[in-house]
């Protein structure tokens, strides 16, 4: 079992005040706070172990390189990946998502090709390919999703064809919490001969993830999103997959040797094994072993804890809401079907309204499209508020919540 | 002279359908810039004389205790620095 006022204990920010009133924060689909144990991790670092990874021969450069290659194995086996090899270190998913499309779309998809994605995506997960699209003129096709905001599967079976090379979805989605069957959708991929990238910066932190049982080809996620700092994220690519691809970013560090041809005069590279070869220039070092201590952190939580800790928020929180007369929930409301991220809007009022009201209340939650218009237009949404919750959230914050949802109106 | 400058931190064009501007005051001007907006603006309503329902030259506006306001449905950002400019200064 979890214990949201132990593990609170340890998060510095939960103390803070917000105008007069204690700090609730459910706002964690955009970011979540930091455990002690990650700041810590991360002062540490700089003080006692900074200097740039590999190549170099000093004491201080061999404690980061193995810190920072600790933290790509950490990752891995949070994912249940093959390994380090599998595991690229980006800024966060957006970077992830955008390295499949130029270092694997660029080269392999042409005119005739298609990208089928779906409506419930975060624009990180659409513009990449559409932008993609405009170079190498290949079709961007989009499935349908429920009033509900569930994944219509009838009609991702009806847009995937042969002429499908990459299938990209969210797990989680951002706006309405839903978790979509992306085992199924990847056997499906599969059996047309598509790729299968899957956006995970709402499932990573919130389920337990085992790519090996999803079998799917590329994962991206968000550290800033599962407790770690901004500016680190991951991306794993089957190994077979990521030793054929050529690289996003060129410089330091992704090469094996550069070597100048005094007759042609031109210079011809060889690239580093994984996954460095996608690491180009000197990476995030410090963000790697905070997002190192991230993992840690929630793997002695225990991700099957965490994930029921936020259904009994969720569930508890639609109960709540449900006594509040003018307020719409979206979104499916059973609980085994979604994480914790309950999109509403409060009648008469807009989400941005509701969200300056709670603040001035001290609670922080997100108003707007989240980054996913194309969703908000389907559910015809001008715009929704949105609450999330977290391993450190408790009952009586959605008690605060709620109480004041009733007044608002 | 002031300028709006003096008393506005930030300006957040709202993401959505609606095009809303939140306004944050500066920290130490904030009391000052309730005081004058108030002076100025028709309270339709208030909540606890923390938060007011306001209207101003048509424009309907909510107001915080807390230093921020939304301006709801303007048509772009020329329009909110007038309304500022009339309400403030």
């Amino acid at each position: 079992m979890l214990d949201p006022y132990k593990i609170r204990e340890e998060f510095p920010i939960l103390k803070r005040k917000i105008n007069d009133h204690p700090l609730i924060y459910f706002d964690n689909a955009a970011t979540t706070q930091k455990p002690e144990q990650v700041i810590e991790a991360m002062k540490e670092f700089y003080e006692n172990h900074n200097a740039n990874v590999h190549r170099a021969i000093h004491t201080l450069s061999q404690e980061s390189s193995e810190l920072y290659e600790n933290a790509h194995e950490e990752v891995a086996k949070f994912i249940n990946s093959g390994g380090m090899e599998e595991i690229i270190f980006v800024r966060g998913t957006t970077e992830a998502i955008n390295l499949v499309a130029y270092a694997w779309g660029l080269r392999n998809l042409k005119r005739g090709d298609e990208v089928l994605v779906t409506l419930m995506e975060h624009h990180s997960n659409i513009v990449p390919w559409e932008n993609l699209s405009k170079i190498n003129g290949f079709q961007v096709k989009y499935a349908d999703v429920n009033n509900d905001g569930t994944l219509n599967y009838e009609s991702f079976e009806n847009a995937i064809s042969r002429k499908t090379k990459i299938v990209c979805l969210s797990h989680v989605s951002n706006v309405t919490g839903v978790i979509s069957n992306v085992k199924k959708i990847a056997k499906i991929a599969h059996e047309y001969g598509a790729l299968v990238l899957v956006d995970a910066a709402q499932s990573v932190p919130h389920l337990p993830v085992d790519v090996k049982d999803l079998d799917i080809d590329f994962l991206a996620f968000s550290g800033h999103k599962m407790l770690g700092p901004t500016g680190i994220g991951a991306l794993y690519g089957k190994r077979e997959i990521l030793e054929e691809m050529e690289p996003f970013h060129g410089g330091g560090s992704m090469i094996r040797e550069v070597t100048f041809n005094t007759i042609t005069r031109r210079c011809s590279v060889s690239l580093n094994d994984l996954p460095w070869k996608f690491e180009g220039g000197t990476p995030n070092i410090c963000g790697g072993v905070g997002l190192m201590a991230a993992v840690k952190y929630l793997k002695d939580v225990g991700m099957e804890n965490v994930k029921r800790h936020e259904a009994d928020l969720t569930e508890y929180a639609l109960r709540r809401m449900k006594e509040c007369a003018k307020v719409t929930i979206y979104g499916p409301k059973d609980v085994s079907v979604k994480c914790g991220i309950l999109p509403f809007n409060v009648e008469g009022l807009s989400s941005h309204d509701v969200a300056l009201f709670l603040d001035s209340y001290g609670i922080m939650i997100r108003s707007g499209f989240h980054c996913a218009q194309p969703l908000h237009e389907k559910l015809k949404l001008k715009s929704s508020a949105r609450a999330s919750f977290y391993i450190y959230n408790t009952l009586e914050e959605i008690d605060r919540f709620a109480e004041l949802l009733k007044e608002i109106e | 002279m002031s300028t709006v400058e003096d008393y506005v931190a930030r300006i957040e064009e709202t993401c959505g359908e609606e095009k809303h501007f939140v306004i944050m005051f500066k920290y130490d001007k904030r009391n000052e810039a309730i005081k004058k907006i108030l002076k100025k603006a028709k309270v339709e309503k208030s909540i606890s004389r923390i938060i007011f329902e306001l209207t101003f030259e048509n424009v309907s506006f909510r107001l915080y205790g807390t230093g921020k306001a939304i301006f709801r449905n303007l048509k772009d950002k020329e329009e909110l620095r007038k309304i500022l400019a009339d309400l403030l200064l």
